[in-house]
């Protein structure tokens, strides 16, 4: 067996992937299910001179990644559920200050401590909308450890290309399942990194202010550009603001840069979707089950197709659309109460044909749980 | 250079109120990093939220005006990952004992050479005069019209209980020994913490019957003494001012240093 | 805090918020508050330079020249 093929859990190859992006600095707390993905980095992040830090609880695991990236670092926090909630008054602090931050939410059951060791979807909604007021965030996931490889070197570049804070949203059953990964080799997928401002030292230096193609190079603290940063409104030196145009463009800005975007951003996968007529929408561990379904129904004839998400935010809705098309009935598969299903129906012009097949107790979507609905829909019970 | 080099000048007149100690204290914070001869673009300065967190807008250094009680967690990711850098992390007396008093008792645990200062007013002032973990019991406040039946933290004592190397008190109204402190809280190779009693004569003055920010300055010097003074035997009520703890200890970022050269050598 | 001595306090009227803490705390009480609320050097020969009120001005409009 080559040497760059290994046989992993989810968060090990969540850690691979970060330090192939060039991960420098992390800080976390420990909490199940995601634990593993600090145990592994405090490894090895010294060994490439890197930094660990298991600091005293999320909210400053949050910030600390903040400051770090601000002196020019490649930053990342992971957390599960109730370290979700508490991180995200920062996660609203990257999103002012455009500060390029990783976070992973590997799902477990909710609400409050809910189901520590199981598999949830539950916290799409909570991913776009946790911070409080209006915003636009990235939002990306996998089914399997070689996708969850790809969108996590993805998620870097991307928080670094938009100066955003990019949100990793696996679940449990992703994050604890070992199967095969090949590591790509080095260059195998491009790594962006910082853009960095080219004004000199004397000249007047604009942190906020976008270029033409609406990008903001940077300037790490510590460097020749000193300027203010912070959370209030502000204007294009980083400076407090209540001016009501400068407010207005900044909070354009701040959504447009992402949701103006949305092609450039969403990735999905597809799974005989040409003749289907009945159609699959999932992502994370979900999509295993959706595609195992879809598999197993085209052995018998069935034009049965599967559209697998890696982005949820921003929501692909034009993509949906078109690929919803000429499919006679849609089914979402996920593990919560219809987050996703009620952007699919936003998202087409005939909402009714599209139904939920899920599961809310912990429990993995089995096969039979889609199987089930597609009965239903058939008109042949459950 | 003068005191107007290290300050952003069309920002001015700040937004302190008539006779608000911040400013003294940030005017203390730019003579000891003048006398210090500290490059501008090798200092940090990370703040949080409140009247205290707005003297990130007037500092010409890199400043990084944060959330509410989380600067020093700001701060520790900006030194842990550059720790060649100056950090300073000014914030107020509920900023670091109330919303983020867990994160200072951690960065002094780790001592990590951050210094942070506490411009300790005794109140909420941003908001409008509410009692803060230093407001004395009896004292009022917006939200103690009856009299506040909190007790408040001896910010020294709990600094050094938390483990900080350097620990130090100071007033307003002693600008030159304040500025000596914050000169060595800065050199301090470890957690520093000073905690400096600041006026606010709005909020805390009007409530607690302080005519003006001229009597809350004498207050501060009728009412404080050098540590072990003869005074303070015979006036056990007088606040000690004066650097309480000043040890070597190792501190955080070298000691991760260590950890680095270890992990590579296992490579 | 390197200055000469024999330096005066300069007082910048727009940054003056009128606190009175240079005029109270003054050794030689050679500053006043004039009609506006702003500090003034009224006696400028009792002035020894000592600093102590460009230290203590909370709106730093007092420099040393």
């Amino acid at each position: 067996m080559k040497d760059n093929v290994v046989f992993v859990q989810g968060n090990e190859a969540i850690v691979e992937a970060a330090l192939y992006a060039g991960l420098n600095f992390f800080a976390g707390y420990p909490i199940t299910p995601s634990t593993e993905i600090a145990e592994l980095l405090s490894l090895r992040l010294p060994q490439k001179g890197g930094k660990f830090i298991q600091m005293e609880d999320e909210l400053s695991s949050m910030c600390a990644i903040i400051g770090a990236s601000l002196t020019g670092k490649k930053s990342m926090t992971a957390t599960s559920g109730p370290g979700f909630s508490l991180k995200q008054e920062a996660i609203g602090f990257a999103v002012m200050t455009e500060t390029p931050s990783v976070i992973v939410n590997v799902q477990r059951g909710g609400p409050s401590t809910g189901l520590p060791t199981s598999g949830s979807q539950g916290d799409v909604m909570q991913a776009k909308w946790g911070t409080h007021g209006e915003h636009a965030i990235i939002t990306m996931t996998a089914s399997n450890n070689q996708d969850a490889f790809a969108v996590t070197v993805d998620a870097f570049n991307l928080s670094e290309t938009f100066r955003t804070p990019v949100i990793l949203l696996f679940d449990e059953v992703v994050a604890h399942t070992r199967e095969r990964l090949v590591i790509p080799k080095p260059d195998e997928i491009k790594v962006i990194q910082r853009l960095k401002t080219s004004v000199k030292e004397g000249t007047d230096y604009h942190p906020y202010l976008p270029r033409e193609d609406g990008r903001l190079p940077m300037s790490d603290f510590g460097g020749v550009h000193r300027y203010n940063v912070t959370g209030l409104a502000h204007d294009m030196w980083g400076f407090p603001t209540t001016d009501s145009t400068t407010v207005y463009n900044l909070m354009h800005h701040l959504v447009d840069k992402i949701q103006g975007h949305t092609k450039e951003i969403a990735r999905t996968k597809e799974y005989y979707l040409d003749d289907a007529e009945c159609l699959l929408i999932s992502y994370g561990s979900s999509a295993r089950t959706a595609l195992h379904v879809t598999e197993d129904r085209r052995l018998r004839g069935e034009k049965i197709g599967l559209l697998e998400l890696q982005t949820l935010w921003p929501f692909p809705a034009e993509e949906v659309k078109k690929k919803c098309l000429n499919a006679s009935c849609v089914i979402v598969v996920e593990m919560n109460m219809g987050q996703i299903l009620h952007e699919v129906k936003k998202a087409i012009d005939d909402p009714e044909k599209v139904f939920l097949a899920n599961q809310i107790n912990g429990s993995f979507i089995k096969p039979s749980d889609v199987l089930n609905i597609i009965r239903i829909i058939q008109g042949r019970g459950a | 250079m003068a005191v107007k080099d290290y300050i952003r000048e069309k920002f001015f007149p700040h937004i302190w109120c008539p006779g608000c100690g911040h400013g003294i204290i940030m005017g203390g914070l730019i003579r000891a990093i003048e006398t210090l001869q500290k490059e501008k673009n090798d200092i940090v300065i990370v703040s949080g939220i409140g009247c205290s967190s707005r003297i990130c807008g007037y500092l010409d250094f890199h400043t990084l005006h944060t959330i509410h009680g989380r600067a020093l967690a700001f701060a520790t990711g900006v030194k842990l990952s550059r720790p060649e850098l100056t950090v300073i992390a000014p914030m107020g007396d509920g900023d670091a004992f109330a919303i983020g008093g867990n994160h200072l008792i951690h960065a002094a645990r780790r001592n990590i050479d951050i210094t942070a200062i506490i411009m300790n007013n005794n109140i909420y002032g941003m908001t409008g005069g509410q009692y803060s973990p230093s407001t004395g019991y009896g004292e009022f406040a917006t939200t103690a019209p009856y009299s506040n039946i909190d007790h408040p933290f001896d910010f020294v004592n709990l600094a050094i209980g938390a483990g900080a190397s350097f620990v130090a008190r100071t007033t307003t109204y002693h600008v030159t020994s304040m500025i000596k402190i914050i000169e060595k809280a800065i050199m301090h190779h470890g957690f520093s913490v000073v905690e400096i009693m600041s006026q606010c004569p709005t909020y805390f003055g009007r409530k607690n019957k302080f005519a003006s920010a001229v009597e809350m300055l004498k207050y501060y010097r009728d009412h404080t003494t050098p540590i072990g003074s003869k005074d303070k035997k015979n006036n056990p009520d007088l606040i000690e001012r004066g650097i309480f703890i000043e040890k070597e200890m190792p501190e955080y970022c070298d000691e991760y240093d260590k950890i680095i050269k270890m992990a590579s050598k296992g490579e | 805090m390197t200055k000469k001595k024999k330096m005066k306090p300069n007082i910048k009227r727009e940054w003056c918020k009128g606190c009175g803490i240079c005029v109270e705390f003054c050794p030689e009480d050679a500053l006043i508050m004039d009609e506006m609320e702003k500090a003034v050097l009224a006696y400028p020969d009792k002035c020894t330079g000592c600093m102590l009120c460009e230290l203590r001005c909370p709106d730093l409009a007092i420099e040393l020249v």
